[in-house]
């Protein structure tokens, strides 16, 4: 599979709020910032024009008219069925898109939930959520899909939730070892002193404190969300025909890796793109709500 | 050439060091210039960010590669501002030490402390691994580390801070240098510690004929260990002269602020505790004039103007400071103490 | 052994039976009868029952999942469903090609991230250093299946250098196996490489700014003199966590990378098995690949000890 861990063993130093007057004037003067903006973007739009607008039916089977070249009508040619690539390819942004928002939500759900518990009551509750994290990491998203396309088939909620339980032990040591970070601080001690809860401190000192980890994170997390639903499509495990999906995409160009090459190149590029785009969007991030860590990177 | 007898072992011309920070360059030093003879002690305070590390490290020849040296540094008449790093590396630890402020930090955790202290002398005077190991055990027998035999080959986190300082003072001592430059030695450790280690220190110094210069923010400290002294603010040296001298007569408004600053034993309970107003100016936005003038309460119109001359108040006691006729007749020092 | 051993021991043996019990439940509780599934929905009634007995089906799960974990231990995995040879040979002969693809593409990983990483370090802001972690930020974004494609595209269509997939086996010696697998590995390996890259320059530039490399500078140490000497081991204890668990990612990276190269290792033994049902090839296949990503960490943890001199081995 091809999910790779970025940032799943940093656990920051010091988190700080969102400094927030100069931020859009930072952000725009931020050269990752600005170029992974762009991409993430374009991606969105693609889906979104999807919905309302492709060249061709993205469905529309015409063996008559396939493999054609790049043309007026077909700017990027046609498949092996005859569909329109740029109609693929936009139609394809959707299942990404929706996949990842969905994992994530899935991960940031339970991961930043068990880190905070974690985190608040420390102990016996932390070390088995601990072992719990340590565990779901010898599960990779392919492994889960696979158990999972196994007992219900394969489709577009088996790479859900394959996807949701892999992005989980990350948030959780995240979570955890940012909020223990906070849990140290004395204004929290004070909190604690004047006889606050755990629950009242996590929600009023820890999480707005590191909500700016987790919203970088969550942009690299969706950025591994969608080579982890193009791998699963790719494998026949994920988003199933008819619809579009560019894992899927490059399965059926492969067959024709001899006769029209290219057919193999676009979806690859906009995966890339996509995920290339999250992760500069995350970096810029980070720099902009930490201007004293970018300084060290 | 000259006399190597009359020769200063080391000597500063007009030091100049500019450093990139993230506000901008700063000129960290400006204008020093001293001079050191075989033996001779030197005394270096000031508070954090006054330019005395960033002396010393330029002697060193370890300022960050983006730092710009301006000036002259020569060890027995031979350049050293601007020389290759290959060169420089010949002559650190073998010619010129440098201890550092941190033990807790400054030795490598994954390696022996003998291996630690050996290295300079496989490095510069090519010896076997058995000779090092044999001269490292002396060496830390010297400093004072019980039992040095047996605990060469342990590592630096199973000492004390007391103990790992030893060890850099062996392994800045392991192959005889001429100078050794001491940064802040005893900050980081134990008030009962600190004593022992200048004690220490102090007897190598005399033992080996080394020269030395002591950086420390703390004037009793430099009282008690050094020959000469030069006290520095915002990267010059604003006054310098023999210790015994500076204490008795000091000339600097600024020197006298930080010898009324210091805490007093047996001060009666309830008096407040001197301090100099307003803070250290940033490097990088310094005045044009004197760096003191925006704290000092003797301060004119031409302290602001241009960076005062030095003037000479004493036998080789020179102040920089265009307002001494009235700050000598407050009689600061261990004249009027 | 001291106790702090034992405990880390334990807690392998706990994990690894938690991951047994997880896939036993998910593969053999949830669908109901493999045997009907195996048969298909048009099966008659009797057939299938006569096929759930002779599988050992209709006994309760927890003697069912008892019965599996005693063949782990002795190494006897039942018999496959479809084919009625082992499971423990099946799984053996496509090992022979899993286990070298995942050795190989963690040397290449290794290799390039290693020298990349270091290199980078050493010329921290130069052309070298920004040039070198665009290619990696590039490199992340791949998905390495298409990176694989590719490279076949390049190799096999364009260049027609090596094949576009199969496998040529260790019968004709080692060369013409290797061979085989050298794309697959390279495409494994680069997009983790480019991960490890990233994770060693920073490891090695936050190593660089400790005070014990000035003091070994002070020494008279010459800049890479300290940099292998010195700041390596150090750079090295963020660097092993993340091989390990990039290693997980490595086997599951073989299981995609072999569906593009067509070669016959434990990944295709798997889809194979899904088509066909065969959830017991399945089963042993999941446990075998989390078996190895846990002990593979576990191993980590144990290393951290040989290198760094402040975890003394009672302390893990």
């Amino acid at each position: 599979m091809s999910a790779p861990l970025t940032t799943s063993v940093d656990v920051p130093i010091a988190p700080h709020p969102l400094p927030a007057k100069t931020f859009w004037g930072r952000a725009l003067r931020h050269r990752s910032f600005v170029l992974g903006g762009v991409l993430s973007l374009l991606v969105v739009a693609s889906a979104a024009l999807s919905l309302v607008w492709t060249p061709w039916s993205p469905y529309e089977i015409d063996i008559a008219s396939k493999l054609r070249p790049p043309s007026a009508a077909h700017w990027l040619g046609t498949d092996t069925f005859g569909r329109d690539i740029v109609s693929l390819l936009l139609a394809g942004a959707r299942a990404t898109i929706l996949v990842g928002i969905i994992a994530v939500s899935i991960g940031l759900t339970f991961g930043v939930c068990l880190g905070l518990i974690a985190s608040a009551k420390r102990g016996w509750t932390e070390e088995i959520i601990m072992r719990f994290s340590d565990f779901t990491f010898a599960f990779p998203a392919v492994l889960s899909a696979i158990m999972l396309a196994a007992v219900a088939g394969p489709g577009m909620l088996t790479s859900i939730i394959a996807i949701g339980i892999f992005q989980i032990p990350t948030l959780i040591r995240l979570t955890r070892g940012s909020a223990n970070a906070i849990w140290a601080r004395e204004y929290v001690l004070a909190a604690r002193a004047s006889g606050k809860g755990a629950f009242r401190i996590t929600i009023e000192h820890v999480l707005p404190n590191i909500l700016s980890i987790l919203i970088v994170q969550a942009t690299i997390q969706f950025a591994l969300a969608i080579l982890a639903e193009a791998a699963l499509s790719y494998l026949g495990l994920g988003t199933q025909p008819p619809q579009p999906s560019w894992g899927r995409m490059l399965n059926d160009a492969q067959t024709m890796l001899f006769q029209s090459p290219m057919l193999a190149v676009y979806p690859g590029a906009a995966i890339a793109i996509a995920v290339l785009g999250l992760n500069l969007l995350g970096d810029g991030l980070r720099d902009l709500f930490d201007p004293r860590l970018a300084r060290e990177r | 050439m000259a006399d190597p007898a009359t020769m200063p072992l080391i000597a500063v011309e007009n030091l100049g060091v500019r450093l990139n920070t993230s506000r901008g360059p700063a000129q960290a030093v400006r204008g020093v210039s001293f001079a050191l003879k075989r033996g001779e002690t030197l005394g270096l305070v000031g508070e954090s960010g006054c330019g005395k590390s960033v002396t010393a490290l330029s002697l060193m020849g370890l300022l960050p590669d983006s730092a710009v040296v301006t000036g002259s540094i020569k060890l027995d008449g031979r350049e050293l501002a601007r020389l290759p790093d290959a060169d420089y590396c010949g002559l650190r630890g073998n010619r010129i030490s440098m201890i550092f402020q941190e033990p807790m930090t400054a030795l490598n955790p994954m390696h022996t402390i003998g291996h630690q202290v050996a290295e300079p002398l496989r490095r510069h005077k090519k010896y076997s691994a058995g000779q090092a190991r044999t001269e490292a055990i002396a060496l830390l027998d010297r400093v004072g580390l019980p039992d040095p035999a047996k605990r060469i080959d342990a590592y630096p986190h199973q000492f004390s801070g007391g103990q790992r300082q030893r060890v850099t003072i062996a392994m800045a001592l392991a192959c005889e240098p001429d100078l050794l430059i001491a940064d802040e030695p005893t900050t980081a450790l134990d008030v009962t510690i600190q004593g022992q280690i200048l004690d220490l220190i102090a007897d190598l110094v005399e033992e080996r004929g080394m020269s030395m210069i002591l950086i420390s923010h703390d004037l009793g400290v430099i009282a008690e260990n050094v020959q000469r002294m030069m006290v520095m603010y915002g990267g010059t040296v604003v006054e310098s002269g023999p210790t015994d001298e500076v204490f008795r007569r000091m000339g600097h408004p600024y020197t006298q602020g930080l010898f009324r600053a210091r805490p007093k034993l047996g001060a009666r309970k309830g008096t407040r505790l001197t301090t100099i107003s307003g803070t250290v100016p940033e490097l990088a936005d310094l005045p044009a004039g004197c760096a003191f003038s925006e704290r000092c309460p003797l301060v004119e119109d031409k302290c602001r103007a241009a960076l005062p001359p030095m003037v000479e108040v004493g036998p080789a006691h020179v102040v920089r400071c265009v307002r001494t006729d009235v700050s000598m007749a407050a009689k600061v020092g261990a004249l009027s103490a | 052994m001291s106790v702090f051993v034992l405990r880390r021991v334990l807690t392998l043996l706990a994990t690894l039976v938690g991951a047994s019990v997880i896939i036993f439940l998910v593969l053999d509780a949830l669908p109901g009868n493999a045997a009907q599934m195996l048969m298909g929905a048009d099966a008659s009634a009797d057939a299938v029952r006569a096929l759930t007995v002779k599988l050992g089906l209709d006994q309760p799960l927890a003697v069912r999942y008892l019965q599996w974990i005693k063949g782990l231990v002795v190494g006897d995995l039942g018999n496959s469903y479809v084919y009625g040879t082992p499971v423990g040979s099946l799984i053996a002969e496509r090992l022979v090609l899993t286990i070298p693809l995942a050795i190989m593409s963690m040397l290449i990983t290794v290799t390039l991230a290693l020298s990349a990483g270091i290199y980078t370090a050493a010329n921290h802001n130069k052309l070298g250093d920004v040039g070198v972690m665009s290619l990696t930020q590039i490199g992340i974004a791949l998905p390495n299946f298409w990176f694989a494609i590719l490279l076949v595209l390049l190799f096999a269509v364009r260049l027609q250098w090596l094949s576009a997939g199969g496998f040529a086996g260790w019968e004709d010696g080692i060369w013409p196996g290797v061979k085989s697998l050298l794309l697959p590995s390279i495409s494994l390996a680069v997009v983790q490489a480019a991960i490890l890259a990233r994770v060693t320059r920073s490891a090695v530039l936050e190593v660089l700014r400790e005070d014990f490399v000035r003091t070994a500078r002070a020494k008279g140490l010459g800049k890479r003199e300290v940099l292998w000497s010195h700041v390596l081991r150090n750079a090295m204890i963020p660097v092993m966590t993340v091989m390990g668990l990039q290693f997980a990612n490595l086997l599951a990276g073989t299981i995609v990378i072999e569906n593009v190269f067509y070669l016959p290792g434990l990944g295709r033994l798997i889809f194979q098995s899904i088509a066909n049902r065969d959830l017991i090839v399945v089963r042993n296949c999941v446990m075998l690949l989390a078996a190895m990503v846990v002990i593979v960490n576990f191993v980590v943890d144990v290393l951290y000890a040989f290198i760094d001199p402040r975890i003394k081995v009672h302390d893990l």
